[in-house]
């Protein structure tokens, strides 16, 4: 018995000691994402995508780095969508879990402040999803794989006016909501550069937590816009759209990237379709890698990727790259996290399947956007593609 | 502009209902039991879950068409809600009655019940939103201007319905009479022989089964539903049948209508942004005007 007891000791003696030699030859990567709360789908995508990238490469013996193999492990974080628990959230993985790398948070409301956290504790931070550009501005340790809202803006202004003949235009977005509240506000400018003052004919607002929007609404349809944009999370749009119809409104409608969840369709149902959106890529006539994707993920998870999913396969290939560039890890991390850091900024141009990206001074890529629309079948087609100038 | 405000005035109505129905859970128990069951608006949510469960089984699986699964939804779902109120009532607040505790800490297992149900939930069905299947055609009718649906005329009607019966319940029946009593004294009251166990869940099955029944309509009308959608919507209906005067019915039933009409009518009047802050500093200068709410009378007999 006495043996025994010894034997059981002198191995977890042996396997604490070990331990460190294990650490040594992984990779850690925190994912800072919304599995619960207001948008759990975007966070579900986030962890799909990424488990089906780790199981690539940890399948193929490991990351290569500077000749070593490198085992990854993913650390999911749930922020549950709210601002306050992606930093704390961003703190547990900066310092319990000692991550080399942060993916997330996906939107801007919890990108903004979590971001600040990644910079003061000068750890790489990049965003999938997030299109304001606060999340990285003046932010050395942050970068991000989705195009900006100054750029998204005036994309969703020149598809309307072009495809809606559009003079006049209402906009309803979430107050309590970064992403929702800059878009629109750019939204507004450009719209009325364009096309006169005056010409954005309501500009509503409502909280993150409304299910009746009857009021905003009523105000915005007495004013007779051409169309109504909404830069709001999908599920409040599938509130939004269908009390817009019961209020007897028949026209069009503007949406932004938040959009793109697989969830809208099955929330929202037959009054979405036909609507369009301005949006990161389209899965529906896709080809080369970015369907090699969508037809891998199609087939594992049973659902089209969602533009989330995407990205964050971008955004991860990026950190990976980063790490490759960095050369070779020390196993210090404070010192490693800077190399990585060195490493993502040295990237001249990558090809992901959300496209060609470049990352300019901020660390935001340089890429186009695309306009989808909902089909009949509730698919998102391809519309039209727009790129920077 | 006049059908703009016409427009509104639905508007209100319809949102009020909801405040309306949830209110007279909040206002019932009370007057009966002057405890705050924070549980409610979670009571509520389950409903809206249940109703969701109902309908999709008889739609889908005994494959019934719309009318006939709202016929089956609407009794199932009250009978089921109420008999989750029932069960709260029995294993979270008779004990505690049962052992005297103060009505403080029974006001705190409310709010922990309340919390049990929404991550209960959370945990069992996951984070991912239920669309609620349409049960009804809604038709638009749009007269002079106007919209509205037959969804949105049911849900005014339900809710006057709701507040008649109970009201005919509580001033006309035994029951009632018996509820009166217990808010009167509820230490004569079992001197008396009659059984307090008994009238307070009869209280519990009235409250929570009009929960369930705001739970479907709810849905109907916005048919997405998540975990959390009771707890703000239950503060508010909270709120609605403080300023109405809780422990009366027809406070509660006014207070649900008059945060309703403020919430819509600032939104009409002022930015949207403004909604929330002057909504709440309207009812606030109610409550200074007359603590007790519009119809509460101080520290004696209520509902």
């Amino acid at each position: 018995m006495k043996k025994g007891t010894f034997a059981l000791l002198l191995t977890t003696l042996a396997l604490l000691l070990t331990a460190p030699a294990w650490a040594a030859d992984t990779i850690k990567i925190g994912f800072n994402i919304p599995l619960t709360g207001d948008i759990p789908k975007v966070g579900e995508s986030s962890k799909l995508s990424a488990e089906m990238l780790k199981a690539d490469i940890n399948g193929a013996g490991g990351l290569d780095v500077g000749g070593k193999k490198y085992m990854l492990e993913f650390i999911y974080e749930d922020n549950e969508a709210k601002a306050e628990s992606a930093v704390t959230t961003a703190l547990k993985l900066i310092e319990k879990d000692q991550v080399l790398a942060m993916i997330g948070p996906n939107s801007s409301k919890q990108a903004v402040p979590a971001g600040q956290v990644a910079d003061d504790n000068q750890t790489v931070m990049i965003s999938p999803w997030s299109t304001n550009p606060d999340t990285t501005y003046d932010r050395p340790w942050v970068f991000r794989a989705a195009f900006l809202d100054p750029f998204q803006g005036p994309v969703a202004v020149n598809f309307a006016v072009k495809t809606f003949h559009a003079k006049t235009a209402a906009v309803l977005y979430d107050l309590s909501n970064d992403y929702s509240k800059g878009l629109a506000e750019i939204f507004r400018d450009v719209f009325e550069k364009k096309m006169g003052k005056g010409t954005v004919l309501a500009f509503e607002s409502h909280g993150t937590k409304d299910q009746d929007f009857s009021a905003q609404l009523t105000k915005i349809i007495a004013t007779k816009p051409d169309f109504i944009f909404v830069p709001d999370n999908y599920n409040q749009v599938a509130l939004i759209v269908p009390q817009a119809r019961k209020l007897g409104y028949k026209g069009e409608f503007m949406g932004s990237d938040a959009w793109g969840s697989s969830e809208l369709m099955t929330l929202c149902g037959d009054d979405c379709k036909g609507l369009h959106f301005s949006t990161h890529y389209a899965a529906a006539g896709a080809k080369g890698a970015t369907k090699e994707f969508i037809d891998r993920y199609t087939k594992k998870y049973g659902y089209t990727p969602d533009d989330v999913a995407a990205l964050t396969w971008d955004a991860t290939r990026v950190v990976l790259k980063g790490i490759q560039n960095a050369g070779k890890l020390t196993g210090k991390l404070r010192r490693d996290r800077k190399a990585v850091r060195d490493g993502i900024a040295a990237i001249k141009s990558f090809a992901g399947i959300t496209g060609n990206m470049k990352f300019d001074e901020q660390g935001d890529p340089v890429k186009c956007a695309v306009v989808v629309q909902i089909s009949q079948k509730g698919d998102f087609e391809f519309k039209e593609s727009v790129c920077p100038e | 502009m006049l059908a703009s405000i016409l427009q509104n005035v639905i508007n209100a109505l319809q949102w009020g209902s909801f405040y309306a129905l949830i209110a007279l859970g909040y206002t019932l128990v009370y007057g009966v039991l002057t405890l705050i069951n924070f549980a409610h608006g979670d009571i509520f949510m389950v409903g809206a879950y249940i109703a969701f469960f109902v309908a999709s089984f008889a739609l889908t699986t005994l494959g019934m068409p719309g009318w006939a699964a709202l016929a089956l939804t609407i009794p199932a779902t009250m009978v089921l809600t109420s008999l989750v109120g029932v069960t709260l009532e029995r294993i979270a607040y008779r004990p505690l009655r049962r052992k005297g505790a103060h009505r403080l800490y029974v006001v705190i297992t409310a709010l922990m019940a309340g919390l049990i149900l929404e991550n209960g939930n959370l945990a069992i069905l996951g984070a991912s939103r239920k669309a609620f299947p349409p049960l009804i055609h809604e038709t638009v009718y749009t007269i002079g201007g106007v919209s509205f649906t037959n969804l949105k005329i049911a849900v005014i009607i339900s809710a006057f319905l709701v507040f008649a019966f109970l009201h005919w319940v509580v001033t006309r029946t035994r029951v009632g009479m018996a509820m009166r009593a217990i808010s009167y004294d509820k230490f004569a009251v079992p001197l008396m022989g009659i059984p307090m166990d008994n009238i307070i869940v009869v209280t519990f099955v009235l409250g929570s089964a009009f929960a369930g029944l705001a739970g479907i309509l709810f849905a109907m009308s916005y048919p997405v539903l998540e975990p959390y959608m009771g707890a703000l919507i239950g503060w508010k209906a909270f709120i609605a049948a403080v300023v109405g005067g809780i422990g009366d019915i027809r406070g509660a039933f006014i207070g649900g209508f008059l945060l309703g009409a403020v919430e819509i009518m600032v939104v009409a009047f002022f930015p949207s942004t403004f909604r929330d802050l002057i909504a709440f500093t309207v009812l606030l200068a109610i409550l200074t005007w007359k603590p007790t709410g519009l119809f509460g009378v101080a520290k004696t007999t209520k509902i």
